[in-house]
């Protein structure tokens, strides 16, 4: 296969932005607990949750926007209590996120079998549609590609923007990258720095499970079993090669879910001689070269996996 | 609200810490066995009868507590060191396919030497497979978090792989799983007409000897003076990375024997099925032990009743299996709040 031919090509570059979406909204989210001083490995079960209940609130015959809030409600939940332990009692932000992840994952895989006992072919929902953009969307590939997309997918755009200008723009912002450096000093502003890391947790949460609530009702139709399958932990690799910035996130994700589209498209035309599962393999071993590539220079919050205690040093 | 260390810990809490917090989840967990519309007792007695009630059940319990053990004391080593870990998973994958690669056939030895010829090759794949993120995280300060977790995934692949591919018995009727170990290398049975086997025994001297070397040597001294402050250790004289990089060897072995005892031990040959998730549940078994190898054991014995007995508590009563992991999972987050609520108080001012 020509790849001159394959870069010219609108379904790959509509693919790439498309698979770059639930990449962004989860990196934006694991951004903004990290810069506020908190790994938060509960990602990849909080992304299976969004992914499970807004797939099941739009079955039971909920609206698509509402799925999405659902989602989002449903993540912070997780983030909250993902701060009471990490930043309230200040107990290894490892071993709590492992903790989320498994609760989120098997509490959502449970509910699911409550909700829906004995089905064994995942039933459909209507996902959402294509929404092109008027005008934008003519502009010859590049806007067919851009400006032809779920709603969902210019939410996560809208978004980077946002916590950009949120972080760096704002009193709040401010504060959440202090708390992740210098939390003694926020304390001694008066402000309190349990609160400003739990709500940074909870939004960074919801983000993360809208990104799920994405793979369920807008790429697919159903929800299955293992269907996160490790994007969490590409977001949290994701945010060390992105260096905690928003933008750097955002080209992060796309460029991982272009190569991810290249390897879906080298492995259909060349699957007769090189087994398909070192294709599956390589956006986890992209992963791994771009954390030993950034890791060397990364600026880590200064303050991230240090719990802080009001009254100690 | 403040946190305040506590002076002294009596040992009567160290002892009730954990038992509290679980019986705390089952209170939590009874909650979605009402959902599920059973009688709470009674889901519970079935689970403890599909756990614990006959000879049949205690000895699928044991089956199913041998890799956990192992799983579980790779994760207690590895976090003592404040090495983290998580790809338990993806290192007893390692052990079960280098236990297969020379297990069924290429190496023929007699069977007092060929079993631990097997733990051996397996426990080396296994260390080796966690060196990489051990040499990552201390040549160029790669997170190994996302290091080891992104290795599950390739290492699963890979096995994925071989059983579709290469290793594919063809005697297996077209079912993805290599060929059966040799005689030889089978782990012999404990008790006539059960699965127990030998892997039991192996992973009961496994927990003693890493109680043995984390208490009563240098090197166990060193890894916990690495997780206790790395600071201090390294003022102290002990070789930060040289302990780390020990740690990992010992911790992605341990795991690894996990595939060993499940290749050649439960299944006899691998399957891409020989691990509902131990790597993981590895984790919840070390912390409920509070990172005591010796408590592994109980741990890990606990854990496999509650998979064993929702099995058939799931049958007795509609209520999902799945719940298991729920009680895995919030075990894992109570008994880590339990043990800190030991070593600190909360005043409320």
């Amino acid at each position: 296969m020509d790849f001159l031919d394959m870069f010219l090509n609108i379904g790959f570059w509509a693919a790439t932005v498309r698979m770059a979406t639930p990449l962004i909204f989860g990196t934006l989210g694991e951004l903004i607990c990290e810069r506020a001083g908190v790994l938060n490995l509960g990602i990849e079960g909080i992304m299976t949750t969004g992914a499970m209940v807004a797939w099941m609130w739009v079955y039971q015959g909920g609206d698509l926007w509402t799925a999405v809030l659902v989602a989002a409600v449903f993540g912070m939940m997780f983030g909250f209590l993902h701060s009471i332990f990490s930043v309230y009692m200040g107990l290894s932000q490892h071993v709590t996120g492992i903790g989320i992840t498994l609760l989120a994952t098997s509490l959502s895989y449970y509910s699911f079998r409550m909700l829906l006992p004995g089905v064994t072919t995942p039933p459909k929902i209507t996902p959402f549609q294509e929404l092109p953009i008027p005008y934008l969307s003519e502009i010859p590939i590049f806007g067919e590609a851009f400006f032809s997309q779920s709603p969902l997918t210019y939410l996560a755009f809208v978004l980077v923007g946002v916590v950009s200008y949120v972080l760096y723009r704002t009193p709040v912002g401010l504060a959440v990258r202090m708390v992740g450096e210098n939390p003694m000093a926020v304390e001694v502003q008066g402000i309190d720095v349990y609160r400003v890391r739990t709500g940074a947790v909870m939004v960074g949460s919801g983000f993360m499970a809208v990104g799920g609530a994405f793979l369920t009702i807008s790429v697919f139709d159903a929800f299955y079993f293992d269907m996160i399958n490790g994007r969490g932990w590409i977001c949290v690799a994701l945010v060390i090669f992105a260096s905690w910035r928003p933008g750097k996130a955002l080209l992060g994700a796309v460029l991982f879910a272009a190569f991810d589209a290249i390897q879906i498209r080298v492995q259909q035309s060349s699957a007769s001689f090189i087994p398909y599962q070192f294709f599956l393999m390589m956006p986890y071993v992209f992963s791994i070269f771009a954390l030993i590539v950034m890791s060397r220079k990364a600026a880590y919050p200064k303050a991230l996996l240090v719990p802080f205690r009001r009254g100690q040093r | 609200m403040l946190l305040e260390p506590r002076t002294h810990t009596p040992l009567w809490m160290t002892i009730i810490a954990p038992i509290a917090a679980v019986f705390v989840v089952m209170v939590l967990c009874s909650g979605l066995i009402m959902w599920a519309g059973a009688p709470v007792l009674q889901s519970y007695i079935a689970l403890a009868k599909g756990a614990f009630g006959s000879k049949f059940a205690i000895s699928e319990t044991l089956v199913r507590a041998t890799p956990l053990m192992l799983t579980g004391l790779a994760a207690a080593v590895a976090f003592r060191a404040k090495l983290w870990n998580i790809g338990g998973e993806g290192q007893l994958y390692m052990g079960a396919l280098a236990a297969t690669y020379f297990g069924t056939g290429m190496v023929n030895l007699p069977a007092p030497l060929m079993i631990p010829f097997l733990f051996v090759v397996g426990a080396i794949a296994g260390g080796l497979l966690l060196l990489v993120p051990a040499l990552l995280k201390t040549k160029l300060k790669v997170d190994e978090v996302v290091t080891t977790l992104l290795l599950n995934f390739v290492i699963l692949l890979m096995a994925n792989y071989l059983l579709f591919g290469p290793w594919k018995d063809p005697m297996a009727m077209g079912w993805p799983q290599g060929a059966p170990i040799v005689d030889a290398g089978i782990l012999p049975k404990l008790i006539e007409k059960t699965r127990l086997h030998g892997g039991l025994i192996f992973a009961l001297l496994a927990s003693v000897s890493v109680w043995l070397v984390m208490s009563k040597t240098k090197w166990g001294l060193e890894i916990r003076a690495v997780g206790l402050n790395q600071d201090a250790a390294s003022f102290a004289g002990i070789p930060i990375n040289k302990t780390i990089i020990r740690t990992a060897l010992i911790s992605g072995g341990l795991a690894a024997c996990a595939g060993v005892t499940e290749v050649a031990g439960t299944k006899e040959y691998l399957t891409l099925d020989i691990s509902p998730g131990f790597g993981y549940t590895g984790i919840a078994v070390a912390m409920l032990a509070g990172l005591n190898p010796l408590g592994v054991i109980i741990a890990a014995i606990f854990f496999a009743g509650i998979y064993n007995g929702a099995d058939s508590m799931s049958r007795a009563m509609d209520v999902s299996n799945y719940i298991a992991d729920v009680i895995t999972a919030a075990s894992l987050l109570m008994v880590m709040l339990a043990v800190m609520l030991t070593r600190m108080r909360i005043r409320f001012s």
